[in-house]
Formats: structure tokens, sequence, C-alpha cells
């Protein structure tokens, strides 16, 4: 007996649509039996997985708050993804962002009267310096061939260490009592709440609105065309005049700002000054993301909200069923995998076919 | 006609004549809702060449496949000497002795010639006994090799050679070949043929598959005709003309091409002054001085054996390659060497690569988004960098009416159609902007009759309304057909174009093989050969 994978002659948007959700469905049923084997009732894991972070306010709050980066990264990197170009250096773009931003924070600390312009400068110094960041692969890239999965990458450990370097050093505050921690910035340099007495700001809305101004450029825009065409066919884009060069400095330049955004979103959001730590691996998360969300913004902004889901329930099994939090990060991974592999039955019909294993074509 | 009526043919069937040596009886071949054979019936006896006929996506390569153990039929039997055999993977089919040249060659690069041959033989024959088998049967057949040379520097009538004596070596009762002269120079076909009867006379079948008529009807006496996965008929080919077995394999009379490029010639639109450009790869050609000028109405046509500098020669015409001297390549006068594509775009050029699946076309994406791939800089498709996507699906539609492209659904994605629809779609995409030069490469390569004969009158129409054309083909027919003046390009250098009132097929095939002068008379085919390496 044998597997046939046989190409299905048209895609059905109800199985594409079906199944990421039965691939959500399996995943579940997967970690419950793992949750089980761990000695905890899977009935209640999924309870404090699923259920519980949905039915508090401070939770949902928690789960948007989280999702906000993770979508704004994972949405910059499609235009990459989808190019065929690899920038695996989002963290490193989102520390630079976040340190750049800050700094315009920390600069301005304590300025009196007009103050309404501090907010949009330290957004704009996160976005074009997590942009500039970027730009060290890609035209390392373009210029020399050096590959950018592995200049981006090692890009991240750089920026970790000068934002490290910078907390401790320039801009660690002086009456901090020799904390490596930044002044905390003024309330004209952090990202207004949009409730009174709520944790949930104005960081949410950029990173919605950023979601879909990348579907509208990625579906309508000749530049979205672009990226598609020299993502599919390569040589097909030549043809149409494209230039591999340009395109690649602007897909990092986009990559590049989407993250430092979210970087700056982050420390004038959530964190409100600089620490020697301003991401819990948001960058590499994102990565996952986006390929859970298919490469497609709409689908990013899901994922990104499930993702963000199972770690805010993750850490309330930690602390509720004493559940390793390992098993969060487990079930993230499981989840991909099963994605992307019921993305192969959408596209495939399996058959069993009986005889041997299919002919050793040498000839 | 000299045929019976087509559909009412009685097909092959197992009660005639004595036992075959192979018959497939009732195959049917289904992938997905597509059937690719339906209830084929072929029988191939000892001792002759059969030749298997049809349009492309006819269904010969399925049919093949599966008797080469490839691929295995939905329903259907395959016979043996009258016994009935499963052929699992091609170890089975050898071992029943059959052998397959295949139309691409596969072979390693990197490899000698004896190794190469090695790689597919039983282990315990290898080294100075493999090297005396290949140089015994060189001598035997005419197939002469040197074991020693590495792949990678050999022509393509070379390497098939390999292909011939790898399968040889076997001693295989049926040999299969697919398209066997597709990549041959006339010369080199020559040679092909006195094996193939040499082979037949001693008693193995052959299957040939060929969309070249002319030689069908040299080297066969049975031939089977698909359409559509059936068989429409059976016929000996030497009491048929070319027109008549065309016309069988298409289910229509062939439209004839009318009103070759001639009379009123206009100024100077397209000039190439002495181009040279480095080989872009190992083992890409490099162009040497070449030089050409077509006026507005005419159609210079470019034969030559594939890989001459074919591609790099429409890369440098195109702009995806640019010139170092701005001044070797010019447009209606215009020095456009340092231009890129779309440049010379907006200069009223219009360009058809070879590849139509992933150069001329993104086979995932739909036919609209593929009008927008090459007609965005000159047509008004985009707004403020927006697409204006009912104008790129007008466009489409447009191109889909003018050349009957034949399609799925109202916008499907380009590698869902038949080479010979999406083709068509590529042509008319780019004639429908009414350049004043069109570069065409290869315009109809693996396309039906149908297609190709209104490919070719859409060309021959664009050049009577004034358009200077440039057809690289390594069909002859084709370019006797369609073009005023052919030059050749052999090795990266162009002969001098002569009209091809003046010339033959024999001249061009010797330039083609690098040798002879295009307005010589005639040769002697098979003597030519020697020199033709």
């Amino acid at each position: 007996m044998r597997l046939d994978l046989v190409p299905r002659t048209r895609r059905s948007p109800v199985l594409d649509i079906l199944s990421p959700a039965l691939a959500f469905v399996a995943a579940v049923l997967i970690g419950g039996l793992a949750v089980a084997g761990l000695g905890v009732s899977p009935g209640e894991a999924f309870v404090t997985y699923f259920v519980t972070p949905l039915s508090e306010i401070w939770s949902l709050q928690e789960i948007a708050l989280k999702a906000a980066p993770l979508a704004l990264i994972a949405t910059g990197l499609a235009f990459c993804y989808r190019a065929n170009l690899w920038n695996i250096g989002a963290e490193g773009q989102f520390v630079v962002g976040g340190l750049a931003g800050g700094w315009v924070g920390v600069a301005t600390h304590g300025t009196g009267g007009f103050t309404l312009w501090i907010l949009p400068a330290m957004l704009f110094a996160g976005t074009l310096a997590g942009a500039a960041y970027a730009m060290i692969p890609a035209v390392l890239k373009v210029r020399l061939g050096v590959s950018e999965i592995l200049t981006s990458l090692m890009l991240v450990y750089v920026a970790q260490l000068l934002l490290d370097y910078m907390v401790r050093g320039p801009l660690r505050d002086p009456a901090g009592y020799n904390f490596p921690q930044s002044v905390g910035f003024d309330g004209a340099a952090r990202l207004p709440y949009l409730m009174e007495g709520e944790t949930l700001h104005a960081g949410v809305v950029i990173a919605f609105l950023a979601v879909v101004l990348a579907t509208v450029v990625l579906a309508r825009t000749l530049f979205g065309f672009e990226v598609r065409v020299v993502g599919a066919s390569p040589r097909a884009a030549r043809f149409a005049g494209f230039s591999d060069a340009r395109l690649t400095l602007a897909v990092f330049a986009i990559s590049g700002g989407a993250a430092g955004l979210a970087g700056i979103v982050e420390v004038a959001g959530k964190i409100g000054q600089l620490q020697p730590e301003i991401s819990p691996g948001y960058g590499f998360t994102a990565i996952i993301v986006a390929f859970l969300g298919r490469l497609s913004p709409p689908g990013i902004l899901i994922a990104a909200l499930v993702i963000a889901l199972t770690t805010i329930g993750g850490e309330g099994a930690q602390i509720d069923l004493k559940l390793p939090l390992d098993l969060t990060r487990a079930f993230q991974g499981l989840l991909l995998g099963l994605v992307l592999g019921a993305d192969v039955f959408a596209g495939y019909h399996v058959r069993l076919v009986p005889g041997g294993p299919s002919g050793r074509a040498i000839s | 006609m000299a045929t019976a009526p087509l559909t009412s043919a009685p097909p092959p069937g197992p009660r005639q004549g004595p036992t075959p040596l192979f018959g497939a009886y009732g195959i049917v071949k289904r992938f997905g809702s597509f059937t690719a054979n339906d209830g084929v019936d072929l029988e191939i006896r000892a001792g002759e060449i059969h030749a298997l006929l049809g349009e492309n996506g006819a269904g010969k390569s399925t049919l093949m496949k599966i008797l080469y153990g490839l691929l295995e039929p939905t329903e259907g039997v395959v016979t043996h000497k009258g016994d009935i055999v499963q052929l699992p993977n091609p170890e089975a089919a050898r071992r029943l002795g059959i052998g397959m040249v295949f139309q691409h060659f596969s072979l390693c690069e990197n490899l000698t010639v004896a190794e190469n041959i090695a790689l597919v033989m039983p282990r315990d024959l290898s080294g100075r006994a493999l090297a005396d088998r290949i140089a015994k049967l060189g001598i035997d057949y005419g197939l002469h090799l040197e074991p020693d040379r590495p792949v990678w520097s050999l022509s393509a009538g070379e390497r098939q050679r390999i292909e011939i004596v790898r399968c040889l070596l076997q001693d295989p009762s049926l040999v299969i070949l697919d398209e066997p002269t597709s990549v041959l120079t006339p010369g080199e076909a020559e040679v092909l043929f006195s094996v193939l009867e040499r082979l037949r006379a001693e008693g193995r079948a052959l299957l040939y598959i060929s969309h070249r008529l002319d030689e069908v009807r040299r080297l066969c006496v049975r031939a089977t005709i698909l359409r559509g996965g059936k068989v429409v008929g059976a016929c000996n080919p030497q009491e048929e003309t070319a027109r008549s077995l065309a016309a069988m394999m298409v289910g229509s009379a062939v439209r004839d091409v009318t009103g070759r490029a001639a009379g009123t010639v206009g100024p100077e639109r397209l000039r190439l002054d002495r181009l040279s450009l480095p080989a872009p790869g190992l083992h890409a050609t490099s162009l040497r001085d070449v030089s050409l000028a077509v006026s507005g109405g005419e159609i210079l046509g470019i034969a030559g054996i594939a890989g001459n500098g074919q591609a790099e020669l429409f890369a440098a015409l195109s702009g995806e390659t640019r010139a170092p001297d701005p001044d070797s390549v010019r447009i209606d006068g215009a020095a456009v060497g340092a231009l890129g594509i779309n440049a010379r775009r907006r200069l009223g050029a219009a360009f058809v690569p070879e590849e139509r699946n992933g150069h001329a076309a993104a086979p995932l994406m739909s036919l609209s988004e593929n009008a927008l791939l090459s007609r965005y800089p000159s047509a008004p498709l985009t707004r403020f960098g927006l697409i204006r996507l009912g104008a790129a699906r007008d466009l489409a539609r447009r191109v889909i009416e003018a050349f009957d492209v034949r399609k799925a659904g109202p916008d499907p994605a380009a590698g869902t159609l038949s080479g010979g629809n999406l083709q068509k779609f590529v042509v008319g995409r780019e004639i429908l902007a009414e350049p004043g030069v069109l570069v065409i490469n290869q315009p109809t390569w693996g396309v039906d009759a149908a297609a190709a004969a209104h490919i070719r009158q859409a060309v021959i129409d664009l050049s009577a309304r004034g358009a200077a054309i440039l057809v690289i083909s390594q069909d002859l027919d084709e370019l006797f057909e369609i073009a005023g003046s052919i030059a050749v390009l052999h090795d990266g250098t162009l002969s001098t174009a002569v009209p091809s009132g003046e010339t033959t097929r024999e001249a061009i095939g010797l330039l083609m093989g690098g040798s002879g002068d295009a307005s010589a008379e005639p040769h002697d085919a098979s003597r030519t050969v020697a020199h033709a390496h």
C-alpha cells in the first residue's frame, strides 16, 4: 500500500477556511492528551487556556495588547516573505526602534510648553530606526550577495547588546539608584489609553490600521503586485521590468519599519521607560504568526489574536494548574505544524493505492 | 482525402492479425476530473516503427509513461506476447525489454559519458567491460561516443546518442522515442533515422512519437492517432500527406497561413550594431559581434539549435540584459542599449519570451494579473499606483476574444491553461498593444497545429500593418513559412541574413551545424554529419 497525493483541480474556498479551523481543533485534542499525561484534567485545562482569558475585561485587554505588536511585525514580514526574502531579524529591528524612539522620550523628559509633537516624533524615530537597521542586511544582500538570513539574525544580538549598554550607560536615569533603566517618560511621551482606568492603549489602533493598509497595498497597488510576482515567478518579474534590488530594499524597509514601530509602541505604551529587556521575543513569535496567517494581513490579525490568547491562557494555566510554560510553546509549534499540514489536505486529495512503492524513476 | 471517415474508423482491436509484441487495451488514465487517456487501444508488432501522433494534450505522453511503468493506468491492461503484465515501475518495464529515449535528457552534466551510462547499468558491468561495449555499439550502429568526455561539453545530438546507447545496452525489444528530433540538426536527424531503420531491421519494435509529420511519413508504415485522449484513427502515413495527417490530429482542416511578409517595406525600426555580450553563466553562450536590421513590414527569422545564444540574444533585445554600448541596440533610431525593458516598451517594442510558464506569464496568477504584467508600463492600467482591476480584466477579455483562448472559469490562473492556449494569450497580449517592434522567441514551441497557425497569422498581419518583427525559432518550417529573410545563430555569432526564397533548408541546416553558407547549393545531408559538431 502507498499514499498518493493527487492535486485538487480547484481549491474550494470553504476548505480554505475550514482547514485552519480543523487544524486548531486537532491541536487542542493533541494538547489535551499531553495535559492528561501530566495528570491534569483536559477539560479544566481547556477552560483555563481558552475560556477564562476571554471572559474577563482585563485579560481581553492583555490579549489585544500582546496581539498588537505581533500583528504589526508579522504584517511587515509578510511583504518580505511574499517576495521570497527572509528577514529573520525583526526582533533586532523591534529593539532598535524602541531604543531610538525611547531616546526621544528620554531627551524630552521635563520639556515644558508645547509637547504635542513629542509622541509623533518618537513613533517616527522608532519606525525610521527599525527601517534603517533592516537596511544593513538588505544592502549587504543587494551589493555583495550576503545571505540576509544570517545577517538579519545576527544583528538581533547586536541590537540587544546595544540597548543593554545604553540603559546601563548614556541613557541611565541619574536619579535611579544605579538601576539599569531610563527615566520614566512624561505623559506627553506615552501612548494615550483608550479607556479611562484601563490598560488598553492606542497601539492596538495603530496595529489595526497597519493591517488594513497592508491588505490594500498587497491586493490593489502596483507595488503589492510587484511583491507577489517577485515571490511567485522571479523571471516573470524581471520581464515585467521590476528590479530585484529595489524591491529587496523596499520590503526590508517595510518590515524593519513595522518592527521598529512595534518596538516604540511597546516602549511608549506598556513599559513607559527604557530597560534592558523590552521584548519577550515578539520579533521571533511574529514569524510564526506570519505563516500561521498564511502571509495575508487579515489572516495575520487572527493568528496574532490566537497566539496572544494561548500565551495569556498559558500564564493562567501556569498559575492555576501548575502546568509548565513550555507546554504553551509546544502547543503554538504544534498549531503551526498542523495548519501547514492541513494546507496540504486543502490542496490535494489523499488516496491509498494498492501495490508497491511508486517507481524509483531512473531511466 | 485518402482516409476513411475518422470517427467511424475501427480502432485496432485485439483480434486483428498475429499476436502483437506489446498491446495496450482499454487504457483509461484519470488525473482528478481530467481524463488523459480514454479507452485507448494500441498494438505494436516486432519489426515495425509505429508512429503515435496527436496534438499537445492528446494523451501521447500519458500513454507512453504507462507503457514505461512511470504511471499506472486507472483502467485497462498492457500485454506482452499476449500475456497480461503489470508495470508498477520502470524497472519492471525494462525487465520486459522496454527501453525509452526521453525528449528531455536525464544526464548528469558533470559526469562523463561512460559514468552516465554506468549509473543505470547493473553494478557488475562497469569500467573496461562497459567502455568496450559502448565502443562496440558505436561501431555497430554508427553511434560514435567518446566515453571520457564530460556531458556538458557535448551537443544535443551527442547527448541523445548517450540516451540511445544506454537504452540499447539493455537489448530492448521495444524502444519508445519521444520527439527524438526536436533538438537535432537536420544532419544529426539523418544519423538517427539510419539507426532507427537498423533497429527495425533487427526485429525490434519502435514506438515513434513526433510532431514532425514528414519524418513520420518517411519512417513509419503504421500510425495511431490520438485526439482528446481517444484513438481517432489508424493509417499508413506513407499513403497520407502531411496535410491530411495534420487534419486527423486537429480534427479539422488546418488553416493556411497567408500573405507572407513582402511588399511594402518601411523605415528601419530595429537594429543591432556589433553587439557583444559576455556569457552570463558557466554553460551560457556569449554573443559576438551580432548585427542585424529589421524594417517595418519585414519579418526576420533567426534559425539555430537551442543553446547557441537564443536566450542571450532575446535578453539583449528586450533589455533584460543591458548592453555595454548604448548605441549597439536601436529601436526606431533611438539608442536603447542602456535602457531597461519598460523603457523599450514605451518606445513601442513588445517581447514574447520562449518560456510561457514563469517568464512570459506567472502561472499562479490570474489572466488579468498576467495582462497587467507586461502592459502596465504602456497601457492605462494603473492610477496613482493603484491597479485598475476593471481595466486589467477588460484587457484580458479582449485578448481572450481576439485570440480564441480556451479556459475554464472567468479569470483562471495562467498555469491552468493548456500550453497552446497560454501561448495564444501571451502572444495576443503583446500584439494587441500594436507594437512597432516585436521580438518573439520560439512562437509556437510545443503548440498544436491550429494554435500555431493562428499565432503565425497574427504575426504576419502585424507586420503587414508596418511593424518590424524578429522571430527566433528552431522550427525551420515555421521560418520558411513566415519570415522574409533568415539568419542563423551559431555559437553566439549571427550569419548574414538571406531572403528565404533564395536559400534552402539544407543550406540553413548546415549553418545551424556550424558550417556552410546559406546561399550554397544543397549538400548531401548525410555527408555533412562528420563536420556538424
